[in-house]
């Protein structure tokens, strides 16, 4: 009566032998996404090479027909001017992109895991559950919706911030100006916590629901604390968890949360050394600026291509060696 | 001795707390939990992040109620001197503008969120399949873009000079119907909730694998759907970034919600001008409440659904955060 196993060998025979009518059947079903990634990942991955282009327009012609016929290819050129001419933007969006995410990675592992684990001994579940609920919100939010939140209470005038300075005699600040850029750091990093706090936090709220009960309840008998078995029962059986979230967010660290950096900030000009990263920096030179600069804004993309892939890669391996169940591949 | 019987004592005052809360059945949780101090200690802190996390919305709403006049005096404030619902008014009166990008809102999350679904089932559907000769080619060819893309400006390239997509809805519902997160995460579902004796018998029944995928395995993975229908729902609803680039700032007819609201950060002039050729006054228009408003239609529809469909999407969250 071994029939799991038998099936198994026919499988892997079937699996060896020639195309049967079932995998058509099967690529069939997935051929409307297969053309999907096609259209929108694969075809693309080719634009990388823009960057090797020196971009000139030809008129009364589209854009493709100027790439191709009309842009010569131009090396590294696109790369020096990044990393010469424009050596101050260059180095606050890199210092931008990377800094903030470190931050981040932390506070996004540290805060969400201790309040996974302080809402797990709440005495009134049902308070938990409301709580959990209210602070999953701001996850369900557009950064759009969240920017006008910043305003309310950022505002120059009517701002619920400055009108309190304002009754408490302190001189208002003119937030989304030059003079408080010194503060936007600190604000951004808050609203990506605030954003993001539930979201993490149901994350290990799930895995601490996961631990076996009898694991406490053993150590009740052996006399442990509260405090006790968090240390040594609690965290202990969060680290796997803890470690590939860690990796993952490692992983994507030249990628940045286009919205946050964007939309909250209004793209102040005052601002910008404070926000710009490498997302923000190819859409202004793509989208917002009067001459769009093709080249280097397609230069800074390759290289966040490029070292997002290694950074993924590297981090990958470090999982596969850690815990060969969670690589991704 | 003495701290031991202190910790006692401590863990029956806990109990006695606890004496009230009716839905503990849990026998040893009784004897294990905290202070009854650090509990109201804890209860406080997750009060006030609860309220951190959901005053904003309500402080948006007073504004959006609030009197020009008294914004004009008093600033934005959680008790405003003088009410009024005049912001709501224009916002009615802009109908043609606000009304249709509302309805833009609901008609690309509908028509996107049926796409994607379909497009990811699909494929997480095979990729799940033990015994499909190409099992291996296509998981990989959904985990490289994982790895690496091509970047905004090529994505644009393509998009508009290839595919047509500029200033029409399809750029606003198609790049982002699909993505390897939620395959995988429906390939995890497949693989652990639809047994390979269920497809044998759907095959001795003679039906094909399209049969078997829509009669047999939907049906019993309907959590499943509905885990990426929301995922794929909140995505839609929240979209501004796709309409900033795709849609050009004349075609208002295809502005999403999200969108009106940037343009209107953007310039206030936007909603002036619009008001003028839809007959509203423009003079006295409560510009500033009116925005708070607008965001308020964005962020209600929102605010009411996503209590319900949470389960949903925390077992996605879960199984996407393990497997990732």
């Amino acid at each position: 009566m071994n029939r799991p196993e038998t099936m198994t060998i026919q499988q892997k025979k079937k699996k060896r032998g020639k195309i049967r009518v079932d995998d058509l059947q099967l690529f069939a079903l997935s051929l409307p996404t297969t053309i999907w990634y096609l259209l929108f990942c694969y075809i693309p991955m080719f634009g990388i090479l823009i960057a090797f282009k020196k971009y000139k327009v030809a008129p009364g012609k589209g854009f493709l027909w100027s790439l191709i016929h009309n842009s010569p290819w131009c090396g590294l050129d696109n790369f020096k001017f990044l990393f010469s001419s424009n050596m101050k933007t260059t180095i606050a969006m890199f210092r931008n992109t990377v800094g903030y995410n470190i931050v981040f990675i932390v506070l996004n592992i540290v805060i969400p895991v201790a309040l996974a684990i302080l809402i797990s001994h709440l005495y009134s579940k049902r308070l938990a559950k409301v709580c959990q609920t209210s602070i999953f919100l701001p996850h369900f939010l557009s950064w759009v919706v969240v920017g006008y939140f910043v305003y309310a209470f950022l505002a120059t005038n009517e701002g619920l911030v400055n009108n309190v300075l304002i009754s408490m005699g302190i001189n208002p600040i003119r937030w989304y100006q030059k003079e408080a850029i010194g503060y936007w750091p600190f604000i951004l990093v808050f609203l990506n916590v605030w954003k993001n706090m539930g979201y993490n936090m149901i994350v290990y709220m799930a895995s601490i629901n996961g631990i076996d009960g009898s694991l406490y309840e053993a150590a009740v008998i052996d006399g442990a604390s509260k405090h006790q078995q968090t240390r040594y029962i609690t965290l202990p059986l969060l680290k796997p968890v803890i470690i590939i979230m860690f990796i993952m967010a490692v992983g994507r660290i030249f990628n940045s949360d286009f919205g946050l950096f964007y939309r909250t900030t209004r793209n102040s000009s005052g601002l910008y050394n404070a926000f710009v990263t490498l997302d923000v920096y190819v859409y202004n030179s793509l989208f917002k600026s009067t001459i769009p600069t093709y080249g280097y804004a397609s230069a800074a993309g390759f290289i966040q291509s490029v070292l997002g892939c290694l950074t993924l890669l590297a981090s990958n391996a470090v999982v596969s060696k850690v815990d060969k169940e969670n690589a991704f591949f | 001795m003495a701290i031991r019987a202190k910790k006692k004592q401590e863990e029956y005052n806990a109990l006695d707390a606890k004496k009230n809360a009716s839905n503990l059945s849990d026998g040893m949780l009784r004897f294990n939990c905290v202070r009854p101090a650090a509990n109201v200690a804890y209860s406080l802190l997750f009060i006030a992040l609860a309220l951190v996390c959901v005053l904003p919305v309500v402080f948006v709403a007073i504004i959006s109620i609030t009197s020009e006049q008294s914004i004009g005096q008093y600033g934005y404030s959680f008790f405003p001197k003088q009410l009024s619902l005049s912001s709501y008014r224009y916002v009615w009166n802009m109908r043609d503008l606000v009304g249709r990008a509302f309805l833009n809102s609901v008609g690309i999350t509908v028509v996107g969120t049926c796409i994607g679904v379909i497009l990811t089932a699909a494929m997480g559907y095979t990729l799940s399949r033990k015994s499909y000769k190409f099992r291996g080619f296509f998981t990989y060819f959904i985990f490289i873009p994982m790895l690496f893309h091509g970047g905004t400006l090529s994505s644009y390239v393509v998009n508009t000079q290839i595919l047509g997509l500029k200033d029409t809805y399809w750029a606003l519902i198609l790049p982002i119907c699909c993505s390897s997160f939620n395959i995988i995460i429906m390939r995890t579902f497949f693989t652990t909730t639809v047994p390979d004796e269920m497809i044998e018998s759907g095959k001795i029944d003679g039906a094909n694998q399209l049969r078997i995928f829509a009669q047999l395995v939907l049906p019993i993975c309907l959590p499943a759907l509905a885990t990426i229908a929301l995922f794929l729902t909140f995505a839609y609803w929240n979209e501004w970034y796709l309409a900033s680039i795709y849609i050009s700032s004349n075609r208002t007819d295809l502005f999403p919600l999200q969108y009106i609201l940037v343009s209107i950060e953007e310039k206030i002039q936007f909603l002036i001008n619009n008001a003028g050729f839809m007959g509203a006054d423009a003079q006295d228009m409560p510009s500033e409440t009116m925005r708070m408003a607008i965001v308020v239609i964005a962020v209600v529809p929102i605010m009411f659904a996503y209590p319900f469909f949470q389960k949903y999407y925390i077992s996605g969250l879960t199984v996407g955060a393990v497997k990732g």
